[in-house]
């Protein structure tokens, strides 16, 4: 039972850390915070889709960063031809990346395991060069986008601090979303499909649509983390999709613990924020991080969630 | 479309096919024999490049400085098999692919602690500066055409090694089946030591010969271990004819992708459009031609496990 309270306890904390972080700005007087908590925050919800794949379905995709570029692109291609609302963007966001799922799912799930991992990197691919050959909208460069969306007419993403509780409030949806997910019916399937994919198929259902319809669900929550990243750094340019960028999602995830959605919150924070924290320190900070990620994967398995269960019950004896 | 230009299209295409092949060759075998994904092939490409410059600033001569190189690259594979990867064998891929990106890391910025941000250049060695004429008004550089020949004489000498040899036929039936043959006795740590050594060496070969036309700088791996991926899938992982066929396949798609795309669009759609798509479609095209193999042969081209 002490599980299960524990199970209740890590998200509530989580997010009243990210709830207290605009009042520490405020006291502290250090704004930057509050964007550094908005980044944290946008690839968290990138994270949770990629860890749904990947930790609860073994579906390893390379190529998560394409739905990111496809929901900041709808944001900015709308925004440069006057349409600058959240009412539109956010559906035509969610819509874009839903079917560029459909689309490229179809295929993709036809391989497994590695083969899986290199035709999603093959979509993610094609997805960043068809970016950069959009020379409307700045090519290689990048499209500034002029202001944030608005939300039917107001400017409620205008402010910092509003905008973090909106991106707050995103995330804390997606997670229910998820959670929700993974303990439907729908969700015991998927599953299931990651621990023996040919006993299900016995079972009768057929996991093909079952991991279709998560990988659909996962490019959707993909394409509103892009959509509120545009929003918060008022720029889209390729490099949102690139495989680097994709890379990083699955380390965040990995670093974490897969398969808990707690972990791919606190992998993508714990990510983002010693990034950050050594970059402070010296230039060269991926001497140390380099090496703190090999120490993580050979003592601590199942990421940080993993080691931290670990360390409880050799306190508890 | 000039025929010189195709022919120097060609050859170009046919460098870097054998490129990706020398560093596909050890990233198939590791895969396929040891089942272990080692994203850190690439910057053990990188490692062999810089380790050139040194050794050849050192000695002042190119063969001292290959040969250096070679032996310094084995041995620095062999460090890392011995502190990290070993301990990864029987783990979950994921938990590979954490390390060795962070092994990525920690190479791409300490090349850069060690030797600086800039780029290095290599000279070509005397005997083989200069270009060479091939036929009418084509000029091919000579070292080029050595690293080709090269190139395909490690591909012939590899094929021999793997379809001829014991070791070759063990380094196979891993490739099949790795715990049987440990079961018939065989050591397979041994084995796997030697694969990933001899894969490392291909690796740094390749490094090693590129770094006078390429200027030698951190991240040099990231690209081409993409690229090297997208071989070993076309080929079927584990299978090094695969793995050869692949790789001049890819070689020769992008590289005559990129000089002739623009032009063959030009002839279905207006030029300014066709310059815009070309070079957006040139770099795709060897990602189409996976997703293509993919979908009709979904464990590619010459799978060696017969799953």
């Amino acid at each position: 039972m002490a599980g299960r309270a524990a199970g209740r306890l890590l998200p509530l904390l989580i997010f009243a850390a990210f709830a207290a972080t605009p009042l520490v700005a405020a006291a502290t007087g250090d704004s930057f915070i509050v964007s550094l908590g908005i980044r944290v925050m946008i690839f968290a919800i990138a994270a949770l889709a990629l860890d749904l794949l990947v930790g609860y379905g073994a579906l390893v995709s390379f190529g998560h960063a394409a739905f990111i570029g496809l929901g900041a692109y709808a944001v900015g291609i709308l925004s440069a031809h006057g349409i600058a609302d959240a009412l539109v963007a956010l559906p035509v966001a969610l819509a874009v990346s839903g079917l560029f799922a459909l689309a490229t799912g179809i295929v993709c799930l036809r391989t497994k395991g590695v083969y899986f991992i290199m035709i999603t990197l093959a979509f993610g691919q094609m997805a960043f060069f068809t970016a950069s050959s959009l020379a409307p909208y700045g090519g290689d460069d990048g499209l500034t986008i002029r202001a944030r969306s608005l939300v039917a007419g107001f400017p409620l993403f205008a402010d910092d601090r509003a905008f973090f509780y909106v991106v707050l409030g995103f995330l804390l949806a997606t997670y229910l979303a998820c959670r929700a997910v993974v303990a439907s019916r729908f969700g015991r399937v998927f599953r299931g499909s990651r621990e023996n994919a040919v006993r299900m198929a016995t079972l009768g259902f057929n996991v093909y649509r079952f991991q279709l319809a998560a990988y659909v669900i996962a490019g959707v929550i993909g394409g509103l983390s892009g959509f509120l990243l545009a929003n918060a750094t008022e720029f889209v340019s390729p490099a949102y999709m690139s495989w680097q960028r994709s890379g990083e999602l699955l380390i965040m995830i990995i670093f974490g613990g897969l398969g808990s959605l707690d972990g791919a919150i606190i992998g993508t924070a714990a990510f983002l924020l010693l990034e950050q924290w050594l970059s402070g320190f010296t230039e060269h900070w991926k001497v140390i991080f380099g090496p703190l990620l090999v120490l993580v994967a050979v003592f601590a398995r199942g990421g940080i969630v993993g080691l931290a269960g670990r360390l409880k019950e050799l306190i508890r004896g | 479309m000039s025929t010189t230009l195709l022919v120097v299209q060609i050859l170009n295409g046919l460098q870097l096919g054998v490129l990706l092949f020398l560093i596909a060759a050890g990233l198939t075998l590791v895969f396929g024999v040891m089942d272990f994904i080692n994203l850190a092939h690439g910057v053990q490409y990188m490692l062999g490049a810089y380790l050139a410059v040194m050794f050849y600033g050192l000695t002042g001569s190119f063969l001292a400085g290959l040969v250096l190189a070679l032996l310094a690259a084995l041995a620095f594979g062999l460090l890392l098999e011995f502190a990290v990867f070993r301990h990864l064998y029987d783990r979950d891929h994921l938990d590979q692919v954490i390390a060795t990106f962070g092994v990525i890391l920690f190479l791409n910025q300490g090349v850069k602690l060690v030797w600086g941000a800039a780029p290095l250049t290599l000279p070509i060695p005397e005997l083989f500066s200069g270009s060479v004429r091939l036929m009418d008004g084509l000029l091919y550089p000579v070292w080029r055409l050595v690293v080709i020949a090269s190139g395909l004489v490690a591909g012939v000498l590899l094929y021999g090694l793997v379809a001829h040899t014991r070791v070759g036929m063990l380094v196979r039936a891993g490739a099949t089946d790795a715990p049987m043959v440990s079961a018939l006795g065989v050591d397979i740590r041994r084995l796997f030591m030697i694969v990933f050594g001899f894969g490392t060496m291909l690796a740094g070969f390749a490094g090693i010969m590129v770094a006078p036309i390429l200027s030698v700088e951190p991240g040099m791996g990231d690209t081409i271990l993409i690229l090297a991926f997208v071989v070993i899938v076309i080929g079927g992982i584990g299978s090094i004819r695969g793995a050869f066929l692949a790789a001049l396949i890819v070689g020769l798609v992008d590289t005559l992708g990129r000089s002739f795309i623009v032009d063959i669009l030009r002839l279905v759609m207006a030029p300014s459009p066709a310059r815009t798509v070309g070079p957006a479609l040139a770099s795709m095209l060897i990602y189409l031609l996976m997703a293509l193999v993919l979908y009709v042969r979904p464990t590619g081209l010459f799978p060696a496990k017969g799953r």
